[in-house]
């Protein structure tokens, strides 16, 4: 089976290969890679970079993103979840506007200065 | 009036970087015309970015914002926002008149650092026929309506151009609940990262047509439909294979191209093959004092490399000024190769370059002739024109001496 890494933008080509002792892979320039490659046919996950609403009028949206990556199927479910949000004061970078969301453990983290 | 060390146009990366290398040697004065610091990265809320630099994936907002926070903090920098530049003059030192609020102003800097940045091309560079209603627009365009305003531009949308800022934006619509009917590119191969069509087009199932293009628009006041065709590797159409693709935005993202309008009132030379300045190793344009840095200079596909040209022209300002000794440096075998001079008075132990090759190149040798004696050689494996390479080299050329760098195939 064939899986594009997209860990970096070296974007290997990576062959994983179902063998007795667990999933094989070839291809891949780094250890991160091989990481990728298993859990990409086990459980995806991604990690999401979006925008949150404001109140504020010189800065109607906000850029986020999570902390850490999330199930990649939950991904639909959280942009609706970010879309019931609205900062309601001014942020700094990094701040934690969301946390745990929808019980991943992941946070939401702004990535700007408000 | 102060005099400043350095005038910087341009608060996004190059110029933030810019400012910031070059406040060590004496006030430096940055002009932005938005009201914000960042430039185009503002509105790359998505990551990738730093990765060179920082060693951790950021987002464009992020990797922005480390700078800006040391530029705030840097009492040698005077930040001007909403200010415009409509003219500059040069006598013993420039004289930049801008426009703001508090309305026409004139500065003065010994030196000047154009950190402008590029442009993208627009549907009507490309030939696409038809009507010109609302919703045709660029990527960055767009970007800028879901990024910054937080609106949505349309509802189906279609790309043309498979570079990595479309490529980007398929997604970022697609999760704004837009649909996203597929990316389209004349060309055979794609031309962003394999990576990006990856977790871009793929995670969302987004179909990406290669060898097709948009030839016509349809629509009065807004995009109806658009006329998508087949073409050949010369890039005519193929008669037959016309198709009417109802949709109400056409997004393009075509390329980029640098922005010189200042640099060339200031007679500033232009490289055909980058369409910005002639440099020499320290980023200095054929006129004496004027720096050209970032996608103003040449566009890069990282922006870790953009703060990297800002800073070698900041810190070159910190050296005594003193005349030139400019070498020319011929390229063969490159789409191009920036600097296309050396100044000999202020060269190093080493000299970075960055390049493109003309064309892919599964093997090939890049060699550096002196006067026709090969003086340096370096193997590559898979060049792509879209892949910028940056390489450091040992040079010590001498006057008068022909300098020649040569991109070939690899001999067997």
């Amino acid at each position: 089976m064939e899986v594009v890494c997209i860990v970096c933008p070296n974007g290997c080509l990576l062959q994983a290969e179902q063998t007795p002792e667990g999933i094989k892979v070839s291809g891949n320039k780094c250890k991160r890679g091989a990481a990728f490659a298993i859990e990409e046919l086990t459980a995806p996950k991604r990690s999401l970079t979006t925008t949150v609403a404001t109140c504020f009028k010189d800065m109607p949206v906000v850029p986020v993103r999570t902390d850490g990556e999330i199930p990649k199927e939950k991904i639909f479910e959280l942009m609706s979840f970010l879309k019931t949000l609205r900062a309601e004061r001014r942020y700094k970078m990094g701040e934690i506007l969301a946390s745990d969301i929808l019980g991943t453990g992941v946070n939401i983290i702004v990535t700007c200065d408000m | 009036m102060t005099i400043y060390k350095a005038a910087v146009i341009g608060g996004g990366p190059a110029g933030l970087a810019a400012a910031l290398a070059a406040s060590k040697g004496g006030k430096v004065l940055l002009i932005e015309r938005e009201a914000r610091l960042g430039g185009i990265l503002k509105q790359c809320v998505h990551d990738g970015f730093g990765v060179i630099r920082f060693g951790e994936k950021l987002s464009g907002c992020e990797y922005a914002q480390r700078f800006i926070d040391e530029v705030r903090s840097n009492k040698e920098i005077d930040i001007r926002l909403l200010t415009y530049v409509i003219g500059i003059k040069k006598n013993k030192t420039f004289h930049i008149t801008a426009t703001s609020s508090s309305g026409i102003e004139t500065y003065e800097a010994e030196n000047l650092i154009l950190a402008n940045g590029c442009r993208e091309r627009t549907a009507r560079q490309v030939n696409i026929h038809g009507t010109r209603p609302a919703g045709v627009m660029t990527a960055g365009v767009a970007q800028n309506f879901v990024n910054l305003l937080g609106v949505l531009p349309g509802k189906r949308c279609v790309i043309l151009g498979s570079g990595d800022i479309g490529l980007i934006m398929a997604r970022r619509l697609t999760l704004e609940g837009a649909e996203v009917l597929g990316v389209y590119e004349a060309k055979n191969t794609p031309s962003g990262l394999t990576r990006n069509i990856s977790q871009c087009l793929n995670d969302f199932n987004i179909p990406l047509h290669l060898s097709a293009t948009v030839k016509r628009v349809f629509g009065n006041k807004r995009v109806e439909a658009v006329e998508i065709c087949k073409v050949t590797e010369k890039m005519e159409y193929i008669r037959g294979t016309e198709e009417i693709l109802p949709c109400d935005t056409l997004i393009v993202s075509v390329g980029l191209i640098p922005e010189n309008e200042l640099a060339e009132s200031l007679s500033v030379e232009i490289d055909p093959r980058t369409r910005g300045p002639v440099v020499d190793q320290n980023m200095q344009t054929m006129q004496d004092g004027v720096y050209s840095v970032g996608n103003a200079l040449h566009v890069h596909d990282l922006v870790d490399y953009v703060s990297e040209t800002a800073e070698t022209a900041g810190k070159a300002l910190l050296q005594p000024a003193a005349p030139r000794e400019l070498v020319k440096v011929d390229a063969k075998g490159f789409l191009y190769l920036v600097p296309q001079r050396l100044d000999l008075a202020s060269i190093k132990d080493s000299t970075v370059f960055y390049f493109r090759t003309a064309v892919p190149r599964k093997a090939a040798t890049l060699t550096v002739r002196a006067n026709g004696q090969t003086i340096y050689a370096r193997n590559y494996t898979n060049l792509k024109p879209p892949e910028m390479e940056k390489i450091s080299i040992p040079l010590k050329p001498r006057t008068g001496e022909k300098l020649e760098f040569i991109l070939s195939d690899k001999e067997v």
